[in-house]
């Protein structure tokens, strides 16, 4: 048994996870590591338990049985809130961002602090705060629409506004679902060199479709399916996995 | 330009038209009986500003208002009843020094939690607390357990109905339908005479403003921000790190407050309390004034309650079997059309051309995103 020490070197550690909805097993005793630093694709079939595997880290979805491991905190004990806390962002498939609000209000929104009912009533926008947002801004390219309503963005500045959200968060974890759908060729280039750039001093947890953009920025890949662990390893080994092929790369 | 921890420049342009129109051109236009009436319409006015925190912002509809409009009212009504039933006022009774619904019920002691009521201090602690702590319990029963929606205002609707049946049925401790009647002093300064209404619509027009401000400052507060992005993508705002539902049971204790306090002071400034103010339609005609007034503006809510309350009063006198069809008429319209209430009306149609006028006599650097410096905490509108 490598239990022992193992969850020292670990950032995450996924262990015998399993959820079931009314009886069907979304994901079923799925283990996996991932350590500090790391790029960690998630890739499979529809329906593999991809996303659900993000909402059982988040605490979006109650797991069943197991544990999560972050940092050794056991995640499946906390609220959202708190996880977010303890250090994992999470970005939606779909770009999620307050239409109402503006683009630096949206990210202002994100800064770690003020997280209290009390705190968010006197926060102040100081130089830290604007100074923060600007950074994170003119990384996301869009610095020079801070002050438009969020909701006159295209799609692809929505999706870079909500990465952004979690960037000024400043997670050891992130989680990305689906950075890049609904994107054109040239967003996911930038998107691509955005997301090469984030990933210094903290791991990330991406599942994509996209198998070029994959490639790109995978350090290690997973391939889930029917809520289980088909392969896993670089990019390479994946690739020439025959199970791997019949499943989801053949299609 | 200046970090609005308040107000922006036209905002406060709008406190102080309203602080005119209430301070100065009401009480010189209208005589004391209007004037009392207006100070009624007020007090709902507190009502639809909480509604405009909790609704409007959180995104929270509640449709029992009324019950903490009620609460509020009954602390202060209490307090005055216990006042007007001194030994010598209420000698002619069984048990003389007890409010006089008390004495035809059989009652022949104050009960407990009528003892409090005798001091005026604890009174204001109490009409502030007692719907607080109410509305702190729902909240968190509700939204811990992430009730909400319409879930949520059906809940509501089913505590306005609860209160008033308690109320009505408990007639020995709270003069049941009638409600509390005859309430005369207040630390022995007599509340009826005209003097005293005009003295008292100034008070409560000093504690509307009061609101206003703390309304104002939520409002630009991160907390304010917080709940227009709850009300857009909650779990957003959860996986941002923030506990969602203690947000929302601030913005429903808010609102409890603001209506407790507009129940005090309808309870001083028409003089009784009853349970027709606490069930659930004055609770939807509560929702109705934000909504004509326009559920995001604070300022809006002012004016709403004050038009709908006086189209009422002046409808069902003409025409009493009218009104109800017209109120319906008036909040399906307003959903359908404007959906932004009056205030959206102003903003859309008003505020552009008065803009356009002052710009066209002081040149301005281009209109749009890019004039606003980032350090002004105006949120775009």
């Amino acid at each position: 048994m490598l239990v022992g020490h193992q969850p020292k070197e670990f950032l995450l550690a996924v262990e015998g996870l399993t959820v079931s909805f009314d009886g069907f097993k979304a994901v079923n005793d799925l283990s996996f590591y991932v350590e500090e630093n790391e790029i960690r694709v998630i890739i499979g079939p529809n329906g593999a338990g991809k996303t659900t595997v993000l909402d059982l880290i988040c605490g979006k979805t109650k797991a069943t049985s197991g544990s999560i491991q972050f940092r050794g905190k056991e995640l499946t004990k906390l609220k959202e809130n708190q996880i977010v806390q303890a250090g994992v962002g999470r970005k939606f498939q779909t770009p999620s961002i307050y239409d109402d609000l503006t683009v630096f209000e949206n990210l202002e929104i994100s800064f770690p602090r003020g997280r209290t009912v009390f705190g968010s009533l006197t926060f102040t926008r100081d130089a830290v705060v604007r100074d923060r947002v600007h950074e994170v801004a003119e990384m996301i390219f869009l610095k020079d629409r801070l002050n438009m309503s969020a909701e006159l963005l295209s799609h692809g500045q929505k999706q870079w506004l909500e990465i952004g959200m979690l960037l000024i968060q400043d997670p050891d974890l992130l989680m990305l679902d689906e950075p890049v759908a609904g994107m054109s060729v040239s967003e996911r280039v930038k998107t691509a060199e955005l997301l090469n750039r984030i990933i210094k001093d903290r791991s990330v947890l991406v599942i994509e479709h996209d198998m070029k953009f994959v490639e790109d920025i995978a350090h290690k890949v997973t391939v889930l399916h029917q809520g289980q662990i088909l392969s896993e390893g670089t990019m390479e080994k994946v690739q020439n996995d025959p199970k791997v092929i019949e499943v989801y790369l053949g299609h | 330009m200046t970090n609005a921890r308040f107000a922006t420049r036209s905002e406060l342009i709008g406190i102080l038209v309203l602080a005119v129109f209430l301070v100065v051109i009401l009480p010189l236009c209208l005589d004391v009986f209007r004037l009392n009436l207006v100070a009624k319409y007020l007090t709902y006015a507190f009502v639809a500003l909480g509604l405009v925190i909790c609704w409007g912002y959180g995104g929270i509809l509640s449709l029992g208002q009324g019950v903490f409009f009620g609460l509020g009212g009954y602390c202060m009504a209490m307090f005055l009843k216990l006042e007007a039933s001194s030994v010598e006022n209420t000698k002619i009774q069984s048990t003389p020094g007890i409010p006089d619904f008390m004495d035809w019920n059989q009652i022949t002691a104050l009960p407990m939690f009528w003892k409090p009521f005798h001091s005026l201090t604890l009174t204001i602690i109490a009409v502030i607390l007692v719907p607080g702590i109410f509305a702190l319990i729902i909240g968190a029963a509700m939204f811990k357990r992430r009730v909400g929606g319409t879930y949520f205002a059906i809940i509501t609707q089913a505590v306005a109905a609860i209160l008033t049946i308690l109320i009505v049925g408990q007639q020995g401790y709270t003069g049941g339908i009638n409600g509390m009647t005859d309430l005369r002093t207040l630390k022995g300064w007599d509340i009826r005479p005209d003097h005293a209404k005009i003295v008292l619509y100034f008070f409560e027009v000093a504690c509307l403003f009061g609101c206003i401000f703390i309304a104002q400052f939520i409002r630009h507060s991160k907390l304010g921000r917080i709940l227009v992005a709850m009300r857009d993508k909650e779990d957003r705002v959860r996986f941002s790190g923030y506990s969602v539902a203690n947000f929302k049971i601030f913005a429903f204790c808010v609102a409890a407050v603001f209506a407790a306090i507009g129940g005090a002071m309808f309870a001083l400034n028409v003089g009784f309390m009853s349970p027709s103010f606490v069930g659930i339609v004055p609770s939807i005609e509560m929702v109705i004034y934000t909504a004509v007034g326009g559920r995001l503006s604070i300022l809006g809510a002012v004016y709403g309650t004050l038009l709908v309350n006086f189209a009422k009063t002046s409808l069902s006198e003409s025409f009493p079997e009218l009104w109800l069809f017209g109120l319906g008429g008036l909040f399906i319209a307003v959903v359908l059309a404007f959906p932004n209430g009056l205030a959206g009306i102003w903003q859309d149609h008003v505020q552009p051309r008065i803009d356009r006028l002052l710009s066209s006599r002081k040149p301005k650097p281009a209109a749009g995103w890019t004039d606003n410096s980032v350090a002004d905490g105006a949120p775009a509108e």
